[in-house]
């Protein structure tokens, strides 16, 4: 089985994680960048960030074979603090790189003027870079979050197809999936969304433009949940076929959008052994 | 290994040629005219440089931006700037080209970044003829144990044989080193012969290697006894290093400062 998290924040996570995702059958990841939990104060803090995804932690996946790719934006919850809003000035010049394969985490927190510039400003971007855009839906208020930023969505130039909605549930997939985005659902081990609601919404909307995600962070989250929908699908009666399709054909079709996908990673018994993280630093 | 104009436009397809044409025009354009209107704003080349292994294949993007670099006969602030802005892989093509341009030893902060790093692709990078050219003593020995400990093949390090020989300081680090992973019961990585070997070659007919009745590990329990070039652990002393004597056309050289 080959899995693609579609949003997961590795740079949270630990290097047992990294192995035991590689042993479920994780084969490649992208990472969003997004809110550290703490509140950064300079648009400089964000440049080490960005540099992190497309530096420190490509490598830190690579020794486990898994391709990591990054997704880079002003979030939505830091919109609104002018101490960073300079971040969207210095965008054009991260979003050039190779390993970057959408404009993202963007959307709503609040819903504020703040972040609606920051949306449209950075929906433009991801037109402007040929690059889809990742839009989180907000965690409160999530249908007439989700109803604001799909007329926003509409008035950019970016294309339906060209955004992957994110953080989903039963009463938001109907409308998402009508706007003719990607629908994508986070799968946490506890409340939002669990992987047995999962199957039953895939029965209900089928397979296409349907993507499933981990969205493990720093907070109480599980970097396994892809494979465990994986499981849950195939108990319920899905074929691997369907399996792979939800798990790793729509992500790839979906970033594959921005022609920058590079999935070849040499499997880690291949690698050359010893290196400084597989010895855990030095 | 960097590939020259001749070669590339030899393997590349004509929509990349044609890429690279307008991307080098730029590179001098902007050479001549190096004032940028904002702090996040880049030349049009910068942006090339990112983008190269895109239209010039991956396999190709190390010599495509290297090519730029020159072409740009980027200044200390434009390779400062790609330096730290850039992908592990945009850092890895100013390391491999730092030797190429007219900067003395003002990148050595580059280097020296690169060299803290633990992306072994970017510590390889760090270790070629730029190292070899301005790394003082210290900072060198500190790459080269670092290569060994990290792996990172120490072919990678330029004109290894010529700044290891008759290093007495790296001989004692690395014996350490040797001791070290003996005492873990891990075994002594290959390369750190291959070193070593570098080193002993200076002392052609001035100590007989093996023959030293102390290691580190024995002196270590019957005091410090004081050790030279050739008196290495006993897990060192074997076959595979060629002892000086093995190399009488090796004409001693001056220690570099
Ligand atoms: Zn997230």
């Amino acid at each position: 089985m080959r899995i693609f998290d579609p949003h997961i924040h590795m740079t949270s996570r630990t290097t047992d994680d990294y192995r035991a995702m590689y042993d479920a059958g994780v084969r490649a990841l992208v990472e969003p960048s997004f809110w550290l939990g703490q509140p950064r104060t300079s648009p400089a803090s964000f440049f080490d960030y960005f540099d992190a995804l497309l530096g420190w932690e490509p490598f830190r996946a690579s020794q486990y074979g898994i391709a990591h790719h990054c997704t880079l934006a002003l979030n939505p919850k830091e919109a609104n603090d002018p101490r960073c809003t300079p971040v969207l000035d210095a965008l054009p010049r991260y979003l050039v790189k190779d390993g970057v394969v959408a404009v993202g985490e963007i959307g709503y927190d609040s819903m504020t003027p703040a972040e609606d510039h920051a949306l449209a400003a950075q929906l433009q971007l991801a037109a402007d870079h040929g690059l889809p855009a990742l839009v989180h839906t907000p965690h409160r208020d999530k249908l007439a979050g989700l109803h604001r930023t799909i007329d926003v969505i509409r008035e950019s130039n970016l294309p339906p197809e060209h955004v992957l909605l994110d953080h989903l549930n039963e009463t938001t997939v109907k409308a998402a999936a009508d706007s003719g985005c990607w629908a994508g659902f986070s799968i946490y081990p506890d409340t939002k969304m669990d992987e047995d609601r999962m199957v039953t919404i895939l029965r209900n909307h089928g397979t296409e433009k349907m993507i499933v995600n981990s969205a493990a962070d720093w907070g109480k989250s599980d970097p396994l949940k892809t494979r465990k929908v994986a499981d849950a699908m195939l108990k319920a009666g899905f074929t691997e076929d369907d399996v792979d399709q939800v798990l790793w054909r729509n992500p790839v079709a979906f970033y594959g959008q921005s022609g920058r996908l590079q999935l070849d990673v040499p499997a880690p018994d291949q690698l050359h052994e010893g290196n400084s993280i597989l010895r855990g630093g030095e | 290994m960097l590939k020259s104009r001749k070669e590339l436009d030899a393997e590349l397809g004509g929509a990349a040629r044609a890429w690279l044409d307008e991307a080098l025009a730029e590179a001098a354009h902007d050479a001549a005219t190096p004032d940028l209107p904002g702090p996040y704003t880049s030349p049009p080349w910068e942006l090339r440089y990112a983008a190269a292994g895109r239209h010039c294949g991956p396999e190709h993007a190390d010599s495509v931006r290297s090519l730029l670099l020159v072409e740009a006969r980027a200044p200390l602030s434009s390779v400062t700037r790609l330096y730290e802005q850039g992908t592990a892989a945009e850092r890895r093509a100013v390391l491999l080209t730092l030797h190429r341009l007219d900067l003395g030893d003002t990148a050595l902060p580059l280097v020296e970044d690169a060299l803290r790093a633990n992306d072994t692709r970017l510590v390889a990078a760090a270790v070629g003829p730029y190292a070899a050219d301005h790394l003082d003593p210290h900072a060198w020995r500190h790459a080269v144990l670092k290569c060994l400990f990290t792996e990172v093949p120490v072919a990678a390090v330029a004109r290894l044989d010529d700044r290891a020989r008759g290093d007495a300081e790296l001989a004692r680090m690395l014996s350490d080193f040797a001791e070290e992973r003996t005492a873990a019961g891990r075994a002594v990585p290959e390369d750190l012969r291959t070193v070593l070997g570098h080193v002993r070659r200076i002392r052609a007919g001035s100590t007989t290697p093996g023959t030293s009745p102390s290691s580190r590990l024995r002196s270590s329990r019957g005091g410090p006894i004081p050790r030279g070039v050739a008196e290495t652990p006993e897990s060192l002393r074997d076959e595979g290093v060629p002892a000086p004597c093995d190399a009488p056309h090796q004409t001693p050289r001056p220690i570099r400062p």
